[in-house]
Protein backbone atom coordinates (compact mmCIF):
# COMPACT_ATOMS: atom_id res chain seq x y z
CA UNK A 1 0.00 0.00 0.00
CA UNK A 2 1.36 3.34 -0.79
CA UNK A 3 0.72 6.59 -0.10
CA UNK A 4 0.10 9.64 -2.22
CA UNK A 5 3.03 11.58 -0.72
CA UNK A 6 6.03 8.12 -1.37
CA UNK A 7 4.53 8.60 -5.37
CA UNK A 8 5.15 12.76 -5.63
CA UNK A 9 8.40 12.02 -3.68
CA UNK A 10 9.26 9.21 -6.25
CA UNK A 11 7.71 11.08 -8.91
CA UNK A 12 9.91 14.36 -7.93
CA UNK A 13 12.68 12.16 -8.00
CA UNK A 14 12.72 10.50 -10.99
CA UNK A 15 11.01 13.85 -13.39
CA UNK A 16 12.43 17.13 -12.70
CA UNK A 17 10.96 20.59 -12.86
CA UNK A 18 7.97 19.05 -10.73
CA UNK A 19 6.44 21.37 -8.34
CA UNK A 20 3.94 19.87 -6.20
CA UNK A 21 1.46 21.46 -4.44
CA UNK A 22 -2.00 20.11 -1.54
CA UNK A 23 -5.13 21.94 -1.51
CA UNK A 24 -7.46 20.27 0.73
CA UNK A 25 -5.70 16.98 1.04
CA UNK A 26 -5.43 16.88 -2.70
CA UNK A 27 -2.44 16.43 -4.45
CA UNK A 28 -1.26 18.39 -7.60
CA UNK A 29 1.72 18.03 -9.72
CA UNK A 30 2.56 20.95 -11.99
CA UNK A 31 4.01 19.68 -14.81
CA UNK A 32 5.67 20.93 -17.91
CA UNK A 33 4.29 20.63 -21.24
CA UNK A 34 7.10 18.57 -22.68
CA UNK A 35 7.45 16.05 -19.91
CA UNK A 36 3.12 15.68 -19.41
CA UNK A 37 3.05 12.46 -21.64
CA UNK A 38 5.81 10.64 -19.72
CA UNK A 39 4.54 11.63 -16.34
CA UNK A 40 0.85 10.41 -17.15
CA UNK A 41 2.68 6.75 -18.96
CA UNK A 42 4.70 6.46 -15.59
CA UNK A 43 2.07 7.46 -13.25
CA UNK A 44 -0.34 4.81 -15.38
CA UNK A 45 2.32 1.91 -15.56
CA UNK A 46 4.03 2.10 -12.21
CA UNK A 47 1.67 3.62 -9.42
CA UNK A 48 -1.81 1.76 -11.31
CA UNK A 49 -3.42 5.37 -12.11
CA UNK A 50 -5.65 2.93 -14.21
CA UNK A 51 -8.36 5.87 -14.58
CA UNK A 52 -8.58 8.98 -16.63
CA UNK A 53 -11.36 10.69 -14.61
CA UNK A 54 -11.20 14.29 -16.34
CA UNK A 55 -9.09 17.01 -18.40
CA UNK A 56 -10.13 20.20 -18.61
CA UNK A 57 -9.12 23.54 -18.47
CA UNK A 58 -8.55 27.22 -16.75
CA UNK A 59 -7.99 30.42 -18.21
CA UNK A 60 -6.46 32.38 -16.37
CA UNK A 61 -6.65 35.76 -18.30
CA UNK A 62 -7.00 38.72 -15.90
CA UNK A 63 -6.58 36.22 -13.22
CA UNK A 64 -4.61 38.22 -10.01
CA UNK A 65 -1.62 37.02 -9.96
CA UNK A 66 -1.27 34.69 -12.61
CA UNK A 67 1.88 34.05 -14.78
CA UNK A 68 0.38 31.88 -17.33
CA UNK A 69 -2.95 31.99 -19.65
CA UNK A 70 -4.06 28.56 -19.73
CA UNK A 71 -4.12 25.56 -17.32
CA UNK A 72 -4.75 22.44 -18.50
CA UNK A 73 -6.41 20.29 -15.34
CA UNK A 74 -5.94 16.45 -16.28
CA UNK A 75 -7.51 14.07 -13.11
CA UNK A 76 -6.67 10.63 -12.65
CA UNK A 77 -7.43 8.01 -9.92
CA UNK A 78 -5.77 4.28 -8.71
CA UNK A 79 -9.05 2.78 -8.51
CA UNK A 80 -7.50 -0.54 -6.60
CA UNK A 81 -5.92 2.07 -3.83
CA UNK A 82 -8.29 4.39 -3.99
CA UNK A 83 -6.02 7.26 -4.67
CA UNK A 84 -6.53 10.66 -6.65
CA UNK A 85 -3.96 13.01 -8.37
CA UNK A 86 -4.09 16.11 -10.92
CA UNK A 87 -1.87 17.01 -13.08
CA UNK A 88 -1.68 20.62 -14.23
CA UNK A 89 -0.15 21.59 -17.30
CA UNK A 90 0.16 25.65 -17.96
CA UNK A 91 0.35 26.67 -21.60
CA UNK A 92 0.35 29.81 -23.35
CA UNK A 93 -0.26 31.82 -26.12
CA UNK A 94 -0.11 31.72 -28.91
CA UNK A 95 0.58 27.81 -29.38
CA UNK A 96 -1.05 26.39 -26.82
CA UNK A 97 -0.02 23.16 -27.64
CA UNK A 98 0.50 19.70 -25.77
CA UNK A 99 0.78 16.16 -26.34
CA UNK A 100 -2.35 14.03 -26.08
CA UNK A 101 -3.16 11.35 -23.64
CA UNK A 102 -5.33 9.35 -25.85
CA UNK A 103 -2.56 6.90 -26.66
CA UNK A 104 -2.72 6.06 -22.67
CA UNK A 105 -6.34 6.33 -22.25
CA UNK A 106 -9.04 6.19 -24.86
CA UNK A 107 -11.24 7.88 -22.73
CA UNK A 108 -8.78 10.90 -23.45
CA UNK A 109 -10.24 11.23 -27.03
CA UNK A 110 -13.55 13.10 -26.22
CA UNK A 111 -12.36 15.06 -23.40
CA UNK A 112 -9.86 16.63 -25.44
CA UNK A 113 -12.29 17.68 -28.20
CA UNK A 114 -14.16 19.30 -25.65
CA UNK A 115 -10.94 21.28 -24.47
CA UNK A 116 -10.36 22.08 -28.14
CA UNK A 117 -13.47 23.28 -28.58
CA UNK A 118 -14.06 25.29 -25.65
CA UNK A 119 -10.25 26.83 -24.99
CA UNK A 120 -8.47 25.91 -28.32
CA UNK A 121 -6.17 23.60 -26.73
CA UNK A 122 -4.23 21.82 -29.52
CA UNK A 123 -3.34 18.29 -28.62
CA UNK A 124 -0.67 16.93 -30.44
CA UNK A 125 -0.92 13.35 -31.63
CA UNK A 126 -4.86 13.16 -31.19
CA UNK A 127 -6.57 10.96 -33.77
CA UNK A 128 -9.45 12.79 -34.34
CA UNK A 129 -9.13 16.52 -32.78
CA UNK A 130 -12.45 18.20 -34.19
CA UNK A 131 -15.30 20.01 -32.48
CA UNK A 132 -17.30 17.93 -30.09
CA UNK A 133 -20.08 20.52 -29.23
CA UNK A 134 -20.20 23.51 -31.45
CA UNK A 135 -20.93 23.29 -34.74
CA UNK A 136 -17.99 22.57 -37.07
CA UNK A 137 -18.71 26.30 -38.57
CA UNK A 138 -17.47 28.07 -35.13
CA UNK A 139 -14.32 30.01 -35.32
CA UNK A 140 -13.68 30.94 -31.83
CA UNK A 141 -13.26 28.95 -28.86
CA UNK A 142 -15.83 30.44 -26.23
CA UNK A 143 -14.72 29.65 -23.25
CA UNK A 144 -11.84 31.63 -22.90
CA UNK A 145 -12.10 34.59 -21.08
CA UNK A 146 -11.81 37.41 -23.92
CA UNK A 147 -14.59 36.07 -25.76
CA UNK A 148 -17.48 38.05 -25.15
CA UNK A 149 -20.50 36.34 -23.18
CA UNK A 150 -22.75 37.66 -25.65
CA UNK A 151 -20.83 36.37 -28.48
CA UNK A 152 -20.02 37.49 -31.74
CA UNK A 153 -23.55 37.74 -33.52
CA UNK A 154 -22.96 33.46 -33.89
CA UNK A 155 -26.35 33.12 -32.20
CA UNK A 156 -28.55 35.53 -34.43
CA UNK A 157 -26.59 34.36 -38.30
CA UNK A 158 -29.51 32.82 -39.38
CA UNK A 159 -32.00 32.83 -42.31
CA UNK A 160 -35.60 34.13 -41.03
CA UNK A 161 -38.28 31.95 -41.60
CA UNK A 162 -41.46 34.22 -42.76
CA UNK A 163 -45.11 32.52 -43.35
CA UNK A 164 -44.44 32.64 -46.99
CA UNK A 165 -42.11 30.75 -46.88
CA UNK A 166 -43.02 27.39 -45.08
CA UNK B 1 -91.46 35.58 -50.16
CA UNK B 2 -89.31 34.47 -47.08
CA UNK B 3 -87.17 30.95 -47.92
CA UNK B 4 -87.92 28.85 -44.83
CA UNK B 5 -85.61 26.80 -43.04
CA UNK B 6 -86.04 23.90 -41.15
CA UNK B 7 -85.18 23.85 -37.19
CA UNK B 8 -81.76 21.80 -37.58
CA UNK B 9 -80.29 24.28 -40.39
CA UNK B 10 -77.94 27.07 -39.23
CA UNK B 11 -76.61 29.84 -41.72
CA UNK B 12 -72.94 30.42 -41.46
CA UNK B 13 -70.12 32.07 -43.64
CA UNK B 14 -67.76 29.37 -45.07
CA UNK B 15 -64.64 31.16 -43.54
CA UNK B 16 -66.19 30.59 -39.75
CA UNK B 17 -67.13 27.18 -40.22
CA UNK B 18 -63.65 26.56 -41.81
CA UNK B 19 -61.94 28.18 -38.82
CA UNK B 20 -64.64 26.75 -36.00
CA UNK B 21 -63.82 23.32 -37.05
CA UNK B 22 -59.71 24.36 -37.59
CA UNK B 23 -59.70 25.68 -33.88
CA UNK B 24 -61.52 22.87 -32.09
CA UNK B 25 -59.04 19.82 -33.46
CA UNK B 26 -55.55 21.71 -32.89
CA UNK B 27 -52.90 18.83 -33.16
CA UNK B 28 -49.84 20.06 -31.25
CA UNK B 29 -46.18 19.29 -31.79
CA UNK B 30 -43.97 19.02 -29.03
CA UNK B 31 -40.67 21.11 -29.32
CA UNK B 32 -40.06 20.64 -25.56
CA UNK B 33 -35.99 21.38 -24.90
CA UNK B 34 -36.54 22.24 -21.48
CA UNK B 35 -38.19 22.70 -18.11
CA UNK B 36 -41.43 24.35 -19.94
CA UNK B 37 -41.28 20.89 -21.53
CA UNK B 38 -42.48 19.23 -18.16
CA UNK B 39 -45.25 21.86 -17.76
CA UNK B 40 -46.42 20.86 -21.65
CA UNK B 41 -46.42 17.46 -20.49
CA UNK B 42 -48.61 18.21 -17.43
CA UNK B 43 -50.62 19.98 -19.13
CA UNK B 44 -51.38 17.04 -21.56
CA UNK B 45 -51.79 14.50 -18.86
CA UNK B 46 -54.93 13.45 -17.06
CA UNK B 47 -55.09 16.14 -14.39
CA UNK B 48 -55.15 20.25 -16.61
CA UNK B 49 -56.63 17.71 -19.62
CA UNK B 50 -55.97 19.85 -22.45
CA UNK B 51 -58.14 17.55 -24.61
CA UNK B 52 -60.74 19.13 -22.43
CA UNK B 53 -59.98 21.85 -25.66
CA UNK B 54 -59.55 19.59 -28.06
CA UNK B 55 -55.82 19.65 -28.41
CA UNK B 56 -54.68 16.82 -26.93
CA UNK B 57 -53.21 14.63 -30.14
CA UNK B 58 -49.36 15.81 -29.84
CA UNK B 59 -47.94 13.92 -32.46
CA UNK B 60 -44.02 13.95 -32.91
CA UNK B 61 -44.04 14.17 -36.43
CA UNK B 62 -44.30 17.38 -37.89
CA UNK B 63 -46.33 16.42 -40.68
CA UNK B 64 -49.44 15.68 -38.70
CA UNK B 65 -49.33 18.67 -36.63
CA UNK B 66 -50.41 22.05 -37.23
CA UNK B 67 -49.99 23.59 -33.73
CA UNK B 68 -46.02 24.07 -32.81
CA UNK B 69 -45.57 24.64 -29.39
CA UNK B 70 -41.87 25.59 -28.71
CA UNK B 71 -41.62 24.41 -24.82
CA UNK B 72 -37.57 26.32 -23.91
CA UNK B 73 -34.67 27.61 -24.70
CA UNK B 74 -33.53 27.33 -28.68
CA UNK B 75 -30.00 27.17 -28.98
CA UNK B 76 -28.08 28.61 -32.04
CA UNK B 77 -27.21 24.56 -33.36
CA UNK B 78 -30.73 23.75 -32.31
CA UNK B 79 -32.32 26.33 -34.61
CA UNK B 80 -31.83 24.77 -37.94
CA UNK B 81 -34.14 22.08 -36.53
CA UNK B 82 -36.96 24.57 -35.38
CA UNK B 83 -36.83 26.13 -38.56
CA UNK B 84 -36.90 22.42 -40.71
CA UNK B 85 -39.65 21.09 -38.16
CA UNK B 86 -41.64 24.50 -38.39
CA UNK B 87 -41.66 24.26 -42.66
CA UNK B 88 -42.45 20.49 -42.76
CA UNK B 89 -45.77 21.47 -40.87
CA UNK B 90 -48.73 21.62 -43.16
CA UNK B 91 -50.57 24.61 -43.72
CA UNK B 92 -52.54 26.36 -41.85
CA UNK B 93 -49.85 25.95 -38.44
CA UNK B 94 -49.71 27.93 -35.34
CA UNK B 95 -46.76 28.13 -33.51
CA UNK B 96 -47.08 29.01 -29.52
CA UNK B 97 -43.57 30.42 -27.72
CA UNK B 98 -43.79 29.16 -24.50
CA UNK B 99 -42.25 30.45 -21.56
CA UNK B 100 -39.66 33.30 -21.29
CA UNK B 101 -36.73 31.61 -22.84
CA UNK B 102 -38.79 30.44 -26.15
CA UNK B 103 -39.64 34.00 -26.48
CA UNK B 104 -36.94 36.24 -25.53
CA UNK B 105 -34.11 33.92 -24.32
CA UNK B 106 -35.02 34.65 -20.57
CA UNK B 107 -32.15 34.69 -18.30
CA UNK B 108 -29.61 33.20 -21.07
CA UNK B 109 -28.18 36.25 -22.74
CA UNK B 110 -25.15 34.10 -24.01
CA UNK B 111 -23.61 33.32 -27.46
CA UNK B 112 -24.95 30.61 -28.20
CA UNK B 113 -28.97 30.70 -27.27
CA UNK B 114 -31.02 32.30 -29.33
CA UNK B 115 -33.05 35.47 -28.04
CA UNK B 116 -36.62 34.75 -28.88
CA UNK B 117 -37.37 32.67 -32.09
CA UNK B 118 -39.78 35.15 -32.99
CA UNK B 119 -36.30 35.94 -34.95
CA UNK B 120 -36.62 33.49 -37.49
CA UNK B 121 -39.73 31.66 -37.42
CA UNK B 122 -43.61 33.39 -37.42
CA UNK B 123 -45.11 32.99 -33.79
CA UNK B 124 -48.63 33.90 -32.74
CA UNK B 125 -49.11 33.18 -29.23
CA UNK B 126 -46.85 33.91 -26.55
CA UNK B 127 -46.74 33.03 -23.32
CA UNK B 128 -44.76 34.51 -20.06
CA UNK B 129 -43.65 32.60 -17.18
CA UNK B 130 -40.46 30.41 -16.10
CA UNK B 131 -41.88 28.33 -16.57
CA UNK B 132 -45.42 28.76 -17.25
CA UNK B 133 -48.41 26.56 -15.31
CA UNK B 134 -50.19 24.47 -17.66
CA UNK B 135 -53.28 26.92 -16.62
CA UNK B 136 -51.06 29.73 -18.56
CA UNK B 137 -50.56 27.02 -21.33
CA UNK B 138 -54.82 26.28 -21.45
CA UNK B 139 -55.74 29.78 -21.08
CA UNK B 140 -53.05 30.64 -24.62
CA UNK B 141 -54.25 27.56 -26.56
CA UNK B 142 -57.59 29.01 -25.80
CA UNK B 143 -56.71 32.40 -26.93
CA UNK B 144 -55.42 31.05 -30.19
CA UNK B 145 -58.53 29.11 -30.64
CA UNK B 146 -60.48 32.54 -30.57
CA UNK B 147 -57.72 34.21 -32.56
CA UNK B 148 -57.79 31.28 -35.32
CA UNK B 149 -62.29 31.77 -34.80
CA UNK B 150 -61.72 35.82 -35.62
CA UNK B 151 -59.46 36.05 -38.07
CA UNK B 152 -59.61 32.38 -39.66
CA UNK B 153 -60.20 32.13 -43.65
CA UNK B 154 -60.87 29.18 -45.61
CA UNK B 155 -57.90 30.36 -47.93
CA UNK B 156 -55.50 31.18 -45.49
CA UNK B 157 -55.36 35.25 -45.95
CA UNK B 158 -55.01 36.26 -42.48
CA UNK B 159 -51.28 34.47 -42.85
CA UNK B 160 -49.74 36.69 -45.89
CA UNK B 161 -52.15 39.89 -43.85
CA UNK B 162 -50.01 38.67 -40.95
CA UNK B 163 -46.52 38.46 -42.66
CA UNK B 164 -46.98 42.04 -43.97
CA UNK B 165 -47.06 43.44 -40.32
CA UNK B 166 -44.03 41.19 -38.73
CA UNK B 167 -41.20 43.70 -38.28
CA UNK B 168 -37.71 42.63 -39.58
CA UNK B 169 -35.88 41.49 -36.65
CA UNK B 170 -33.77 38.98 -36.79
CA UNK B 171 -31.04 41.49 -37.92
CA UNK B 172 -31.47 43.49 -34.63
CA UNK B 173 -28.87 42.93 -31.90
CA UNK B 174 -28.93 43.66 -28.62
CA UNK B 175 -26.35 45.86 -27.02
CA UNK B 176 -23.74 44.00 -25.68
CA UNK B 177 -22.79 44.05 -22.17
CA UNK B 178 -18.54 44.39 -21.41
CA UNK B 179 -16.44 45.69 -23.45
CA UNK B 180 -15.80 44.59 -26.76
CA UNK B 181 -12.22 46.07 -27.02
CA UNK B 182 -10.36 43.44 -25.65
CA UNK B 183 -12.53 40.62 -27.57
CA UNK B 184 -10.96 39.33 -30.75
CA UNK B 185 -11.77 36.49 -33.17
CA UNK B 186 -8.89 33.67 -32.23
CA UNK B 187 -7.45 32.04 -35.09
CA UNK B 188 -8.76 29.46 -36.81
CA UNK B 189 -7.73 25.78 -36.16
CA UNK B 190 -4.47 24.72 -37.92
Amino acid sequence: MTTIDEITTEVQSRFNEIETSQFRNQTRLQVPASQLLEVAQHLRDQHAFDLLVDITCVDYLHYRGATDRFGLVILLANTSESLRITLRVMLNEPDPTVDSLTPLWHGANWLEREVWDMFGIHFEGHPDLRRILLPEEFTTHPLRKDYPLQGFGERHNFPVIRRSEA
Amino acid sequence: MALELPDNVITSKLDELASWCRKNSLWPMPFATACCGIELMATGASRHDLSRFGAEVFRFSPRQCDLMIVAGRVVMKMLPVLQRIWQQMHEPKWCISMGACASTGGVFDTYSVVQGIDRFIPVDMYIPGCPPRPEQLIQGVIDLQDKIQREGTLTGREFSMAQRQEPPRSLVELPVLGSLADARIMNPPR
